[in-house]
This record gives structure tokens, sequence and C-alpha cells, in this order.
């Protein structure tokens, strides 16, 4: 409905060189962001976007056009992410990493009241909380850094994330919460807590 | 005549951890009405729904890096060579 790429598609399967570069453009480094969550190093990642793209072009017959081209593009390279072999399982943090530990008393209150974030938009302009929202991306683990890019960064619902990734509803949200609540720990320390 | 336990009121550290579900609108009515039920009385986890919803406003702004022209040549060049396969 409306995808603005089928008509990219369309242009490719006639060998459209203009077309192809095109989608290159729209889409690489785009994929390039999230195979790095999948793979050990960008090397790695960058091949697995070349393959990608081979792919692509080999299997363009095959897109049906039911889900967008977009979704078709990360479907292939998510598949081929995980083949090529996931990143080693660094150790686990010991808190959630969300900046919460001991912000609650034995009650379950906030044990200091929760600094403003009022003057975000006065301090910084938008740019440059979403550049230091990039930089926290390597530091999330793997699966909710993967969560996290594909629902708040691509704005794909959660039943295309559920199927690219091949995870429950409930194990969704939970990454999607626990990513989150990481990024906004991590906002905290540089914009909030004084 | 107690028969049903009343259910407790949401402290902050539950309602911390139910704000994803309420944002994704996963909770059940009666959940939801206790969620907001607490943040109607408590300022700080207001602040926190804001501010997770800031973090969220953030990512959705995170833009993907150049490309690098090189790289499209050489693919746009894979492209041409596997055309004439």
């Amino acid at each position: 409905m409306g995808d603005p790429d089928v008509e990219l598609l369309d242009a490719l399967r006639v060998g459209d060189d203009a077309a192809f570069a095109t989608l290159v453009g729209r889409y690489h480094t785009r994929m390039l962001r999230l195979a790095e969550a999948f793979v050990p190093t960008r090397a790695v990642a960058e091949e697995v976007v070349q393959d990608t793209w081979l792919g692509v072009v080999k299997g363009i017959h095959r897109f049906e056009g039911r889900s967008s081209v977009k979704t078709w593009l990360f479907r292939i390279l998510v598949n081929r992410a995980k083949a090529t072999g996931m990143r080693e399982p660094r150790n686990a943090a010991l808190d959630d990493g969300d900046g919460l530990d001991g912000r609650f008393d034995a009650g379950g209150h906030w044990a200091e009241p929760l600094e403003p974030w009022a003057s975000i938009d006065a301090r910084l302009d938008a740019t440059e909380i979403a550049r230091r929202v990039k930089e926290c991306l390597p530091k999330l683990p793997d699966a909710q850094r993967q969560v996290l890019i594909l629902r708040d960064i691509e704005g794909a619902d959660s039943a295309e994330v559920c199927d690219l990734l091949k995870i429950s509803a409930t194990n969704q949200r939970v990454l999607l919460h626990r990513a989150r609540s990481h990024v906004r720990g991590m906002l905290e320390l540089e914009l909030g807590r004084g | 005549m107690l028969l049903r336990k009343r259910r407790h009121p949401l402290v902050c550290k539950q309602a911390v951890a139910l704000m994803t579900e309420y944002l994704e609108n996963d909770l059940s009515p009666r959940d939801r009405e206790r969620f907001e039920q607490h943040l109607a009385g408590c300022p700080h986890c207001t602040e926190y729904l804001a501010q997770m919803r800031a973090t969220i406003a953030a990512a959705g702004q995170v833009e993907p890096d150049d490309l690098d022209p090189e790289a499209l040549d050489d693919l746009v060049d894979l492209f041409r060579r596997w055309k004439q396969q």
C-alpha cells in the first residue's frame, strides 16, 4: 500500500542500475546498523550486507508484496546475519543496566525524587539527543539492540519484529522494555541527575 | 464480608516495570486503571513516563550513517557483473 520502494523493485527486475543504486542509498547503512547487532565485527556486518544485496537481486522474483520492501530486505538480512554467526555472548551485567539499582526504597517508592528532564529541550536540540542515543546502541546487549533498532529507530511494529527475530510477543516486549530503560538510564546520566 | 481480597495500589517500582506494557497498550483494563491511578498521584512516575517517551522520540530521530560512495560504486559494479552472467 503506497510502498515507494515497490517501483524500485520493478525497475530492478529489468536490470536498472539506477534503481539498484537508489535502493542501496536508501537502505545500505540502515542494514549495516542492524547487521552490527548480530555479528562480531563491522567487517563481518559489511560482508553480511553485501551478501544480502546479492540475495536481493537473485531472489527478486520471490518478493510477493505481502510485506513492505523494507521488511523484506530486513528479513533477508536477519536470516543471513543469524546464519553468519552470533556475537560472543558478553558477561551479563550485574544489574539490568537501567540505572534503577538502589533507586527505590524498601517499600518500592522512589528513594529520591526523579530529576526532571524538562530542561532537555532547552539544553540540547533533538539531533544532539538522537546522537547520544546512537552512541548508546553498542552498549546494549545484542537482543535488546536488535529490538530497539527495529521498533524505535526503524519504526517496525511488534508483530513484524516478532516475525523477523522469531521471538514471542512477550519476549519482544521484555527486550523492548529493557532496551528503552537502558537507554533512558544512559541519557539520564548525561541529562538528568545533576 | 471481605471475601475478595482488595488489590493493593501499585508502588513506584511496579509502575516503572509496567511502563512499556502501558505504552504498548498491553495492560488489561483493570491494570491500566491501577497504573493510571498511581500516575495521577505520583509526579516522579509521571516524570519517568515522560522520560521514556522522550527516549523513544529521540530514538526515532536517529539517522543512518552516510553511505560511503566507494561502497556504492562497488555494489553497483557487483550488480552489473551479476546481470552479465
